[in-house]
């Protein structure tokens, strides 16, 4: 089955091993990631003023190119892009004035009316790959490995976006199961990592890491799973002054999903791209026998 | 003229509304038939430890209604008992009632309680709301003061039923009372008009899943029976989890009410009261403890209520957050509470040991069938429909059918009392007719 597939611009750059073992996972599961042409940054974050529709021309062009080049159904990976091309279409979808003037602006566009789905490759693996099937295919089990499930904000908040229960998700934590690991269930699984205010105020984002690792070390977690390359970001690249703030704490490394996947299906560790990321995750692999 | 009228009336539910209903219909001189599906009358009132805004005693006040309602000459008091079906119309009504087997003999059993002494099997009581402690045995009365005074087995947990051997209580019983072989009986009653004062139930606190199954985290009812002097702790403040005594309270307003997206839209009146006494409460039993207590408003407008809020925050130091709470989760030996000062524009973080939730309240689920047994509208939530909701509130869409208590919305005691006594006395109007008038007003 091919899915037509929209990176977004972190895949290409810091989150270059979500992207390529997402792909490389998928495949060995039976379901090509075909890339869309002409794709363009997804607008990041969703405008919320009311009369803000410029913001909305861009996740509204790349569902036009999905509907141009004649799929009905577009997946994601970054959970920014997920929920601002989610949130668009469901703007475009009800509500018919703004849905004419963006079709108005875009003149040189295909009228867009929302037929397009877009999904994000968790809720692709929950409901058609499904979690059993996962687990058969999985080759290296990911026995003994401890990980924490944390949502962040843009997957589930607001409700008619949410891949999941919005208070309390389950979908990581059965991903997780179904290749082997257990999943630690931690309070702040589902709070904000601080997100953009990262460029302008760090120390709030170092306070913001240090409670939802430090939340996550408490109930026993070795690592963190995720699906958003900017939680990764703060949580991971923090890591540095927080392990000088606080003398018990010796790194805690971050992965995407698609990166354990990767590991469970037997793919080698070069998809996982993990010389991007802090805190050694593969030494954490390795020492669990799970890489060699 | 002929007389179409059966001067009986059979009233639902024997809590505070339906007992009131019954005693001023039985002293008036007709027979009333009181109907209750628990093994004892007495309601939710019963388990309360002190009531607003009086701190008198629940068990002082209404005991003595519960005797005089189990011995009075014109009640039939039918405990452990459902309502079946129902026929006819207003002023004659056939109404078909369950008598669920108990299993002990009434007639011969004389409440001595060797049985539920010697019995060796527990499990958790409906009375104390489930909580771990005072557990109740298989063979069991509810409470002490229960009306009537006997016990009911309960298939479930008995070990005779469950694995075909112990019959321990038969063994003991003096009078030889216990009888395995029991079945439900029926049984079938004229009456002229029907109360129903069902009462209600607490939204689940399982649907606030987040929080639902940590131990410390109690609905209002449990907390009651945490704070009664006769409760299951004899009244010591003490939490489920490790027995020990919280030294700080955060008690949740509107949990489930005015929610519509995870609750009900509409408020239930009395958890502003509840909780500001429970606060009260748990501060004279622990002087050095801190109560907080989260509001959207307080919402006080019975009698001396205002005054009762205020005595919370001046006498008793409960200290009230305007806000709500986002998130309750378990930190080691806390709990950690989340929530927001709405006065003062900030963000609140509690570390407290027990929080009581005060729950929505709900009309009894067990009462649904009833509803649709006796024909009588509810609205979208399940509570009795008015005749008309400003000019008729005693009466149901059913001429003959009249509704008493939290059966027809939230209220609280003096409220189900005063409807409890108008249903009452409009049964009693039209006992005093040769033929029943339906009234267009």
């Amino acid at each position: 089955m091919d899915l037509s597939y929209y990176p977004g611009c972190t895949l290409k750059t810091i989150a270059k091993g979500l992207e390529d073992s997402a792909i490389a996972s998928m495949n060995a599961l039976g379901i090509r990631l075909v890339e869309l042409e002409r794709w363009n940054c997804c607008g990041t974050v969703y405008s919320l003023a009311e009369d803000d529709l410029a913001h909305h021309l861009a996740p509204v062009r790349n569902l036009i190119r999905v509907k141009e080049q004649g799929g009905d159904r577009v997946g994601t990976l970054c959970s920014f892009c997920y929920h601002t091309l989610k949130r668009a279409n469901l703007l475009v979808r009800n509500d018919g004035e703004k849905r004419k003037t963006l079709n108005d602006f875009m003149e040189e566009e295909i009228d867009y009316n929302g037929e397009v789905e877009v999904v994000h490759l968790l809720e692709v693996l929950r409901d058609e790959v499904g979690w059993d099937a996962i687990a058969g295919k999985v080759k290296v089990p990911l026995h003994g490995l401890k990980v924490a499930p944390y949502y962040g904000c843009t997957l589930l908040r607001p409700q008619e976006v949410a891949i999941d229960q919005v208070e309390r998700p389950t979908i990581m934590q059965k991903l997780m199961e179904a290749i082997g690991a257990e999943a630690v269930d931690f309070p702040y699984a589902t709070e904000c990592c601080g997100s953009f205010q990262t460029v302008g105020n760090p120390d709030f984002i170092t306070q913001r890491a240090w409670e939802i690792l430090s939340s996550a070390m408490r109930r026993g977690a070795e690592a963190i799973v995720l699906t958003c390359p900017l939680c990764h970001f703060n949580l991971s690249q923090r890591q540095p002054e927080l392990a000088q703030k606080y003398s018990d704490f010796h790194g805690m490394p971050v992965f995407y999903f698609t990166q354990l996947l990767a590991i469970s299906l037997g793919i080698g560790p070069e998809v996982c791209h993990f010389e991007l990321s802090s805190g050694e995750p593969l030494s954490l692999l390795k020492s669990k026998k799970l890489v060699s | 003229m002929e007389d179409f009228i059966t001067r009986k009336a059979l009233i639902i539910g024997g809590g505070v509304a339906g007992i009131q209903a019954a005693l001023d219909i039985a002293d008036a001189g007709y027979e009333v038939i009181l109907v209750e599906r628990t093994p004892s009358i007495g309601g939710h009132v019963l388990q309360y430890s002190e009531v607003f805004p009086t701190l008198d005693c629940p068990q002082c006040i209404m005991t003595p209604k519960m005797v005089e309602a189990g011995q009075h000459a014109n009640i039939r008091l039918l405990t452990y008992s459902e309502v079946e079906s129902v026929s006819g119309k207003i002023g004659n009504f056939t109404v078909r009632i369950r008598r669920k087997a108990s299993y002990v003999d009434w007639d011969k059993c004389n409440g001595c309680g060797l049985c539920q002494l010697k019995c060796a099997t527990t499990a958790p009581s409906e009375f104390e709301r489930w909580l771990p402690f005072g557990r109740r045995k298989a063979i069991y009365i509810p409470f002490g003061q229960a009306v009537p005074n006997k016990p009911v087995i309960d298939r479930d947990a008995c070990r005779y039923f469950t694995k075909g051997k112990c019959q321990l209580c038969q063994l003991v019983c003096p009078v030889k009372a216990i009888d395995f072989e029991q079945r439900d009986t029926f049984t079938e009653v004229n009456v002229g008009a029907i109360i129903v004062a069902t009462g209600f139930e607490l939204y689940a606190k399982e649907s606030i899943s987040e929080i639902a199954e940590d131990p410390d985290v109690l609905d209002g009812i449990q907390f009651e029976r945490i704070l009664c002097p006769s409760g299951p702790t004899d009244g010591e403040v003490v939490r489920p989890s490790d027995g020990k005594v919280p030294k700080e309270v955060a008690f949740l307003s509107c949990v489930g009410s005015r929610d519509p997206e995870h609750g009900v839209p509409y408020c239930s009146r009395v958890c502003c009261m509840y909780l500001a006494k429970q606060a009260m409460l748990y501060k004279h039993a622990v002087p050095d403890g801190q109560a907080y207590i989260f509001y959207m408003d307080t919402r006080s407008t019975g009698k001396g209520y205002e005054e009762f809020i205020q005595r919370a925050v001046e006498e008793d130091g409960v200290l009230y957050l305007r806000g709500r709470v986002s998130k309750v989760f378990r930190d080691g030996d806390k709990l950690k509470v989340w929530g927001a000062d709405t006065l003062s524009g900030k963000r609140v973080e509690l570390s407290c040991d027990l929080v009581v939730l005060g729950m929505a309240m709900v009309p009894d689920p067990a009462g649904k069938d009833l509803m649709r047994i006796l024909g009588v509208d509810t609205d979208i939530y399940g509570f009795i429909a008015e005749a008309h909701p400003k000019l008729r509130p005693l009466e149901s869409s059913v001429p003959g059918i009249y509704v008493a208590g939290t059966a027809q919305g939230p209220k609280d005691i003096p409220d189900s009392v005063a409807q409890g006594s108008g249903a009452a006395s409009k049964a009693l109007t039209l006992f005093s007719r040769k033929e029943p008038v339906l009234e267009k007003r």
